[in-house]
């Protein structure tokens, strides 16, 4: 025990003292909180929308009206060819192009149908479906009000499912409490798992552990004066990450602390023991950082912090399963905006301490076979 | 008392170490002497249970390296080859922290490190990482002995250290054999050779020979002589290409060269250069150091 303390007063000294280490503990959650929740932000806003307009009827005003009135577009008219308008797409001036062809008015008096020309610059996937979903939208509601006018009819009454939707645990479909979460596990993954394997790559490349080697220090010893210090780092960033939210961004807290800080735990050892894992495999500190990179990077994007995990693909799902952050991320959510319990997340917090204690064997079994 | 037995250490298909067998009496100041590459390092890294030997056997004050290796830790003080303290931990912080982990405290044995860390106290404050060669070593050393060892095992503790330095750390290691501590030390320089009490000259993982450095220099089996003329370099040709000469290297600013004819002498050999064209020469009788013997015995194992 007193062993340990000596080896924990070190490392601590260590860490206060490294001028790179302190901003990353501070600075880095506030500015991933504040920046990445802000950016990574899905809502649209600010459409660019050229209207070519070949009728230039009443209707075609209207309709054009419509979209005016609507908060989520700019709207330019365009005198020139529709070839010509294309022109702003290539130059990113406009995001999609309406282009409303003549006789657009006699073909809906004549023959109750017309047609309508969407351009959307769908590079960007997501804002191009719901740029199509909000103009849809504005264009049906265009279309009841000119059955009505041109039919001279009232909407023909029939039998409809009325549906009423509400949105649970998220009512306000606020994208940045749904992102927050996730941004919260990967800064505490990035302690657990990149400062350990740093910290412990470091004694291998400056030599140190040699010397460490040759004293008394039992291995046990040294991987808790080593580990602990960063699951409490990693515990503290939690905690910390999580006032950010609840202060700034109005985060919920519907479930219950202990369930949170349970799950917490158990995550951070599957964190610290990659961390350790990395580090045996490895000489130096680039090496482990790239390495560290490249299964952060990959862990992320499967995780589901950005994109469903469940609608991914099969066997991105079957590979899920060695993915830390994906179970933390799922069970985060739970917790903080569901309310959900301990016993909610259960089977994730199991599946976390298999792999906590699988990874921990790997990585001891490494780490006394090559130091 | 030291006893290695038939030691060999192979990685994968290199061989590092070859039977080696060597005694190291207690309270001995022992010297490891060869060029890099000899196998210098692996074999404190044995003594030291860094590694374990692919075969035979060491122990240490009949502790054995494999076996009993934890009880061999509480009583071995090593300073590997490159500094090895925490560089972001200030000179009092590193002994604190060695002298803890082996259970003890600073003022338990400052008595055995006053000499070396007197001198570094100055600066206590100071963090490892800033402090100079010299300085480096000494922490090293006081962090090797703060747990007041049995034996010393230094690697290569005088390289890339200023020729003051060096006399000072050598200074300092006859104080500490004085405790009654055990010392193996390791050098790349021949002249360190002669400060020890025996040393062991060893080449391409293999101990050539063991004894004191004065025997070893005594031992020298032919007639050396120191050989200088106006031009060096066409000297070591001539020389080189000489039948009668056995040996021939430079030491300094002469050359240090043996003959094949035992009875051959100086005249003869200073005639032959004269012959060659060389002005100036001078050819004269001179006594063989470590160094001398060491490429004697080298030239021998190549023959």
């Amino acid at each position: 025990m007193r062993t340990i303390s000596y080896i924990l007063r070190k490392e601590f000294t260590q860490i206060f003292r490294n001028k790179t280490m302190l901003p990353i503990i501070f600075v880095m959650p506030i500015v991933q909180l504040v920046v990445l929740v802000f950016a990574a932000n899905m809502e649209l806003k600010n459409i660019d929308m050229t209207v070519v307009d070949r009728d230039k009827s009443l209707t075609s005003q209207r309709l054009i009206a419509k979209f005016i009135g609507s908060p989520y577009y700019n709207v330019t008219y365009s005198e020139e060819s529709i070839d010509k308008s294309v022109d702003d797409l290539y130059a990113d001036k406009s995001d999609m192009i309406l282009n409303i062809p003549q006789n657009f008015e006699r073909d809906l008096h004549n023959y109750k149908t017309a047609d309508l020309q969407v351009l959307i610059n769908a590079i960007n996937n997501t804002s191009a479906s719901l740029m199509n979903a909000y103009t849809n939208s504005i264009v049906m509601d265009y279309n009841k009000d000119i059955i009505v006018e041109i039919t001279n009819k009232k909407m023909p009454q029939t039998a409809t499912f009325n549906i009423e939707s509400s949105f649970w645990y998220n009512p306000e479909l606020n994208y940045k409490i749904y992102m927050l979460p996730g941004i919260l596990v990967v800064l505490v993954t990035v302690i657990g798992m990149f400062l350990t394997a740093l910290n412990l790559v470091r004694e291998k490349e400056i030599g140190t552990i040699e010397q460490i080697n040759v004293t008394p220090i039992k291995k046990h010893h040294l991987l808790i004066g080593k580990l602990v210090p960063f699951w409490i780092i990693g515990m503290f960033e939690l905690v910390f990450g999580l006032s950010i939210g609840l202060l700034f961004f109005h985060l919920p807290f519907e479930g219950s602390v202990i369930a949170l800080f349970g799950f917490g735990t158990i995550y951070l050892l599957v964190a610290l023991g990659i961390g350790l894992f990395l580090s045996t495999i490895t000489e130096n500190q680039q090496q482990v950082m790239f390495l560290a990179y490249f299964f952060m990077l990959t862990f992320i994007l499967m995780s589901g912090i950005f994109t469903p995990a469940d609608s991914m693909p099969d066997w991105a799902q079957t590979v899920n399963h060695i993915n830390p952050f994906y179970y933390f991320i799922r069970a985060i959510r739970m917790i903080l905006l569901k309310g959900s319990s301990f016993a909610n997340v259960l089977p994730e917090a199991l599946s976390l301490a298999t792999y906590a204690l699988v990874i921990f064997s790997l990585a001891l079994w490494k780490y006394k076979k090559t130091v | 008392m030291i006893s290695i037995q038939n030691i060999s250490k192979n990685f994968g298909d290199v061989s590092a170490l070859r039977d080696i067998n060597l005694e190291i009496k207690d309270g001995e100041l022992f010297g490891l002497i060869g060029p890099d590459g000899a196998g210098k390092s692996t074999l404190m890294r044995l003594m030291t249970t860094l590694y374990v030997p692919n075969q035979g056997q060491i122990t240490m004050n009949s502790r054995h390296t494999v076996k009993d290796y934890k009880a061999i830790r509480n009583h071995v003080g090593y300073m590997p080859g490159k500094f090895s303290l925490y560089q972001d931990l200030s000179v009092e912080e590193n002994l604190a922290f060695y002298a803890s982990v082996f259970g003890s405290t600073i003022e338990d044995n400052y008595d055995l490190v006053k000499d070396v860390y007197e001198q570094i106290a100055p600066f206590k404050k100071r963090l490892a990482g800033r402090l100079s060669g010299g300085m480096k070593q000494k922490l090293a050393l006081s962090c090797a002995l703060i747990h007041r060892p049995e034996i010393l095992i230094l690697d290569e503790p005088t390289t890339g250290v200023d020729a003051v330095s060096r006399k000072e750390f050598w200074e300092m290691l006859k104080k500490v054999q004085k405790t009654g501590i055990t010392i193996v030390v390791s050098t790349p320089y021949m002249d360190e050779a002669s400060l020890c009490d025996r040393v062991a000259l060893m080449q391409k993982g293999e101990v050539l020979k063991v004894d004191t450095p004065e025997a070893i220099m005594k031992s020298f089996p032919k007639k050396l002589f120191a050989v200088k003329s106006e031009n060096q370099y066409a000297l070591l040709n001539d020389l080189k290409s000489n039948e009668h000469v056995y040996s021939v290297f430079t030491f300094g600013q002469y050359m240090h060269v043996t003959l094949v004819d035992e009875n051959g002498n100086m005249e003869d050999l200073s005639a032959s250069l004269q012959e060659n064209g060389h002005e100036e020469v001078e050819v004269k009788q001179t006594d063989a150091g470590i160094e001398d013997m060491f490429m004697y015995l080298m030239n021998l194992e190549n023959e």
